[in-house]
């Protein structure tokens, strides 16, 4: 292959690089109104009364909204697939609050001062509410966060919001029970994961404006566009065909930008003022004001043969959606589906779930999106188990995970038509030495060495829901217009996506303009999550390129020899001709026409075709990827700090489309894999306001915190991806936490129970065990 | 209040409140590399240099820059085509939000590297000196890859 | 977010003094670091980068630092180095970054008196004196307690060359956070001096732990680190969001034990 399983650099990155003006705020006009929040010091508050008169007389001041000045239509911030799965629980501005930091007024003015003063000037007074915090104590509490009576619960599953249920459910195969019952040994153990902030640098951001037509012109730092556009058009009120949203580059995204956050605050003061508006979220709003990962409480419970072979698996997962219910329903199944799946040994499993709502952040999708979660609970377990047999993690692996071509009962009966995770194992194990060094390595009386391991799995796309179209235009000479709606946000698809049409038209990579996306011209794709856009606007692209290539071998027949091909009613078979990208050939004869004449000719000649190759491509299965990561630490055991030393990954992606932007892709994953592992902790105060709100309180991983990070690929052909790929956007994520506490578990025999495994826990955990030694 | 300031080499007088911060100016006067990621100190995004010395320009009142000079990104093409070219072949920009305030930083790194004959700096001298630099996306090791080829590089 | 109606950079300390004491709400701006995540409502923010405070000098028996020195100066100084085993110019390393180095002051940051901060606890156990522009020169230890709202301009920090060699300890969560917990151990040939900061309280002296090193017979080092690591519980510490109290001050008697040794060994 000529660009495919090529490491191209991306098509993007020196403007990038060179510190061009591309983004959101680089490109907001500067008569922009700036909107800010009002935004409350409350938990749960109902606002009895609310007086601006004296912000309004602020200087500058342009505007100022209430709920009393908003639509009253629930929607959801959700960025999912129409008809959403999360309940529709939100408005612009409600009368109650129901976290800290929930929005209370907007203000607009001519300048960042003035609505800063204005803020300072409304007054509002609030009937405080008592707010339900711990998501453990959530279900029958007193305190119910979604009392209203226009809520408009989630869809799919079971729910029961007066209770703060969001949704609940459960899946099982087999007979769980009589399998735990012939078990001989049966590991319960329950995991506590907490949220976790996305943390990309490029904070939420949205400027709008009104444009000639009267349109509402949305450019917006988003991963959905086109839901975007739907989102806005029920909370405001107005039909989706007066609203067009662009998005331009985005410094980075991971999952917050999958749900609509800073754009409907601009949005509706540009249609109530007819002015240009911008809102620029702070750190502190982007952490405390947006969607966090979902915290969970995981119980795992496996039943096993002395000889290892797992009989049955149990996962129980309770959820916390906070104040509202975006991802909540969807994110919980992964917990489950994504985790149990890998051991598709196992004769029989249960999972249950439940999502409850809290007067907290709410959560909502994070790279991994559950899986995370339930990966590091079922893996610790699953560790746990070889500790207790006695055995090396690796062989109980080998011995129970899911194998080529199987049916996948806990993975929606999907079968597995493309894996690689035992030669994964294999060489992680290679690399990192893992015969020599496992379980543990001394280095000191208080200093010891240890590795650990755990195994990864995602999909690669939402299979039945997740949809793209691609179009690709042959221009006025030989070259090429590439319209998809899937959304870079640093990732590097439209550097993929371009491979894989230029691999398909057989043409150079700098023969494709690659459009920027604009719901008025891209056409339609869910967006950039779910690890989908390798995948399925992948497939879109391959077969908008097919589509393309055949009317380029047409319409260069016809120009060949009109007489013979010139009936457009007439049959005509392509194989007839070769296409060499740049060149039609007849075979029969050698006679030839080039690219350039049949772009010309079509495009501008009285002959001419538009010559425009469309595709489209709705994942009907997910086909997942897989990995092994392998961790070694160097632990003190006088303080409990550990440094992680070393980190090996093997991943199979499928077919590798872009070698170097997959390494950096599982590289970056798996860096916030080790923050949630080892320093990201997320904390509240008693009255339920969140404490790590900066940089500075809230600790993601610095140069310095990473020794090593090392990456390699076995690569499978899946045959529903596009030249053989799967995904990889997520599932890099959900190895380090697990992988990290199988090293302290082989280095000192302590089961971490929960995120973030800071020093101060490991610490405690290797005093209890000599506690309990010493008792023994 | 007015100020006077050399910025990338072209004297420039900019309007700005006493209490307006270099970053923000910076950008309304058509700065746009310039970034902002944090509030709080900690991310980097916002490195100019002032009198050639790297600094948060979120931090640094625009006051304090009067009679002095000030370079960002902007200024330094020339660099950033040697060091970027780097980053890119490594895939090491991604979403380039922070690419600018870290490529402010590494040029002035190898600057003070070679000024004090340190030609071949150890990773953990890099880590150190960049530890104020932070991504999201790349955990780092491909950014490490291309500034570990850049430092190398005889070509200034 | 703070605000200024007025920015004054005085040519001299002198006229900087006048200015800062011409209204009650004007204040001194350090390297200015932190400025915009306080609210302070300012009248004249007075900035001394003019004032020819930006040095670190040797005298015949001290170390002169000037309070507009940043901390990546004090970082590089080859004097800083060479005294005291080089910890004054250690102890900055882990904060943060270059350029915060480069824009943090040292005289912000003892004003600040900062519960985490590594350089005070790295001073405050050696024989350190803050300068005033008014009240003249004042034990360090002293300043620890001094009002905020003491309307005075620190002018330099100066470190007495006692021949002391001080180890300084920290530990870290990760690498570019505020310490869990610090400690520095000073020594002379007759005198310890043990300093604990990031308790999450500001730095202090542990005074019987310090005296009990300065008598000590540090032959047997073992029983030394012992005895000093009980009466090391004297220091009080409290919980936050960083660690316990209790953690605190487990590993503050890790870190005592390897200040020791570090300092036994030269």
């Amino acid at each position: 292959m000529r660009y495919v399983n090529r490491p191209m650099n991306k098509v993007d990155g020196m403007p990038l690089v060179k510190g061009k003006p591309l983004y959101t705020n680089d490109l907001a006009p500067k008569d922009c109104l700036i909107v800010l929040a009002l935004r409350s010091p409350h938990a749960y508050a109902r606002i009895k009364s609310i007086d601006t008169t004296s912000a309004k007389l602020v200087k500058g001041v342009e505007c100022i909204l209430t709920y009393k000045d908003v639509p009253h239509t629930k929607f959801t911030r959700a960025g999912q697939s129409f008809p959403e799965p999360s309940p529709y629980d939100t408005l612009i501005l409600d009368e109650y609050v129901r976290y800290v930091g929930d929005e209370v007024a907007l203000v607009a003015a001519s300048n960042e001062k003035a609505a800063r003063q204005a803020l300072r000037l409304i007054k509002v007074e609030y009937e405080v509410l008592k707010p339900l915090l711990n998501f453990k104590e959530a279900i029958d509490n007193e305190v119910i966060v979604h009392n209203e009576d226009d809520y408009i619960p989630a869809r799919f599953c079971k729910s029961d919001h007066k209770r703060n249920i969001e949704g609940y459910g459960s899946d099982s195969h087999g007979d769980v029970d009589a399998e735990f019952a012939a078990s001989d040994i049966i590991v319960d153990e329950t995991y506590e994961i907490k949220s976790q902030e996305q943390s990309m640098m490029e904070t939420f951001r949205t400027y709008t404006y009104l444009d000639h037509n009267d349109r509402l012109v949305v450019v917006t730092s988003t991963q959905v566009p086109f839901h975007v556009r739907r989102q806005l058009a029920r909370a405001l009120e107005i039909p989706q065909s007066r609203i067009r949203v662009i998005k331009p580059r985005i410094g980075g995204g991971f999952g917050a930008k999958q749900s609509v956050i800073s754009e409907y605050y601009p949005a509706i003061i540009t249609l109530k003022t007819g002015k240009p508006a911008k809102m620029i979220y702070s750190r502190k709003e982007t952490f405390t004001c947006s969607d966090t990962r979902h915290q969970m409480s995981i119980r795992v419970r496996i039943g096993a043969e002395k000889n290892g072979h797992i009989r049955a698996i149990e996962v129980n997962t309770l959820s916390n959606q906070g104040a509202y219910g975006e991802h909540g329903t969807t994110t919980i199944g992964l917990s489950g589906h994504k985790s149990i799946s890998l051991y598709n040994q196992a004769n029989a499993f249960r999972f249950n779930w439940t999502t409850v709502y809290t007067n907290t952040t709410p959560a909502g999708a994070f790279r991994g999106y559950g899986a995370t979660q339930g990966i590091f609970a079922v893996e610790s377990a699953v560790n746990e188990l070889a500790k207790r047999l006695n055995m090396d993690s690796s062989i109980l692996r080998e011995m129970n995970m899911v194998r080529f071509g199987e049916i996948m009962p806990a993975y929606y009966g999907e079968p597995l038509t493309s894996c690689a995770l035992d030669r994964c194992i294999v060489r992680g194990k290679e690399m990192i030495e893992w015969d020599r060094k496992f379980p543990r390595v001394w280095i000191s009386d208080t200093k010891v060495r240890a590795v650990g391991m755990a195994l990864g799995m995602q999909g690669s796309c939402i299979s039945k829901v997740d949809v793209a179209s691609a179009e690709i235009r042959l221009n006025d000479s030989g070259f090429y217009t590439l319209k998809i709606g899937a959304t870079d946000m640093g990732t590097g698809c439209d550097t993929i996506l371009t491979q894989i049409a230029a691999e398909t038209l057989l043409a150079e990579m700098d023969k494709f303009i690659i459009a920027q996306v604009d719901t008025d011209i891209s056409p339609y794709d869910t967006g950039s999550y779910a690890s989908s856009t390798t995948y399925v606007t992948g497939m879109a692209v391959y077969n908008a390129s097919n589509d393309l290539k055949n009317k380029i071998i047409y319409e260069g027949a016809r120009m060949i020899d009109p007489e013979k091909y010139g009936d457009r009613e007439a049959p005509f078979n392509p194989k007839k001709f070769f296409f060499t990208g740049d060149k039609v050939i007849e075979a029969a004869t050698n006679k030839f026409v080039t690219i350039d004449e049949i772009a010309i000719h079509n495009s501008a000649g009285i002959e001419g075709n538009y010559l425009n190759g469309t595709g489209f491509y709705s994942g009907q299965t997910s086909p997942p990827p897989l990995m092994a990561g392998f961790a070694e630490i160097e632990l003190d055991l006088e303080t409990g700090k550990y440094d992680l030393i070393d980190y090996a990954a093997v991943v199979d992606c499928g077919t590798v489309v872009n070698p170097n932007l997959a390494r950096v892709q599982t590289e970056g994953g798996i860096g916030q894999g080790i923050g949630l592992a080892m320093y990201e902790d997320v904390q509240y105060t008693s009255k339920g306001k969140m404490m790590t709100d900066s940089f500075m309180q809230y600790k993601i991983p610095a140069r310095t915190d990473f020794k090593q990070i090392r990456v390699d690929f076995e690569s499978s052909y899946e045959p529903s991806g596009p030249y053989g790929a799967k995904s990889i956007g997520e599932i890099v994520i959900n190895t380090p936490a697990p992988a990290i506490a199988d090293a302290l578990r082989n280095a000192v025999g302590i089961n971490m129970h929960e995120l973030p495994m800071t020093p101060e826990k490991v610490l405690k955990a290797i005093m209890e065990k000599q506690a309990e030694e010493e008792h023994n | 209040m007015l100020i006077h300031v050399i910025i990338n080499g072209e004297k420039k007088k900019l309007h700005c409140q006493p209490d307006d911060m270099l970053l923000y100016v910076l950008r309304d006067a058509g700065y746009k590399s310039v970034k902002c990621g944090c509030d709080t100190t900690n991310c980097g995004l916002c490195t100019v240099w002032l009198d050639d010395v790297p600094v948060l320009s979120c931090s640094v009142p625009a006051a304090r820059c009067n009679n002095r000079s000030v370079t960002t990104l902007e200024g330094v093409q020339d660099e950033v085509d040697i060091i970027g070219r780097f980053l890119v072949e490594e895939g090491g920009e991604q979403c380039g939000f922070c690419s600018p305030g870290l490529i402010m930083n590494v040029i002035a790194m190898k600057k003070e590297f070679r000024a004090n004959g340190n030609l071949h700096p150890t990773d953990d001298e890099i880590k150190h000196f960049l530890a104020g630099n932070l991504c999201r996306c790349t955990g780092y090791m491909s950014q490490m890859r291309a500034i570990r080829k850049y430092v190398e590089t005889e070509v200034n | 977010m703070f605000t200024a109606k007025e920015y004054a950079i005085p040519a001299n300390i002198d006229e900087a003094y006048k200015t800062l004491m011409a209204r009650n709400t004007n204040y001194i701006v350090g390297g200015c670091a932190w400025l915009r995540m306080g609210n302070r409502r300012m009248t004249t923010a007075v900035d001394l980068s003019a004032c020819g405070l930006d040095f670190i000098n040797e005298t015949e028996d001290a170390v002169e630092i000037g309070a507009m020195t940043s901390y990546r100066t004090v970082e590089t100084s080859p004097i800083l180095k060479k005294y005291f085993g080089g910890s004054v110019a250690r102890c900055v390393e882990p904060i943060i970054g270059t350029q915060f180095r480069n824009t943090v002051t040292v005289g912000g940051s003892v004003f600040g008196r900062y519960g985490f901060s590594d350089f005070l606890t790295t001073l405050l156990a050696l024989d350190t004196y803050v300068v005033l522009y008014k009240a003249g020169e004042i034990p360090l230890i002293q300043f620890m307690d001094m009002s905020y709202r003491s309307k005075d301009i620190i002018v330099k920090i100066v470190i007495k060359k006692n021949g002391a060699k001080e180890s300084y300890q920290h530990f870290r969560n990760s690498q570019s956070d505020f310490p869990v917990v610090n400690l520095a151990l000073s020594k002379t040939s007759d005198h310890c001096v043990v300093t604990v900061g990031a308790r999450s309280a500001k730095a202090m002296i542990a005074q019987k732990t310090s005296e009990y090193l300065s008598q000590a017979d540090w032959s047997d080092i073992d029983t030394v680190i012992k005895n000093a690591q009980q009466l090391i519980e004297e220091v009080p510490f409290t919980s936050n969001m960083r660690a316990s109290a209790d953690y605190r001050r487990h590993i503050c008697k890790i870190l005592l034990k390897r200040a020791i040794r570090e300092v036994a060994e030269c």
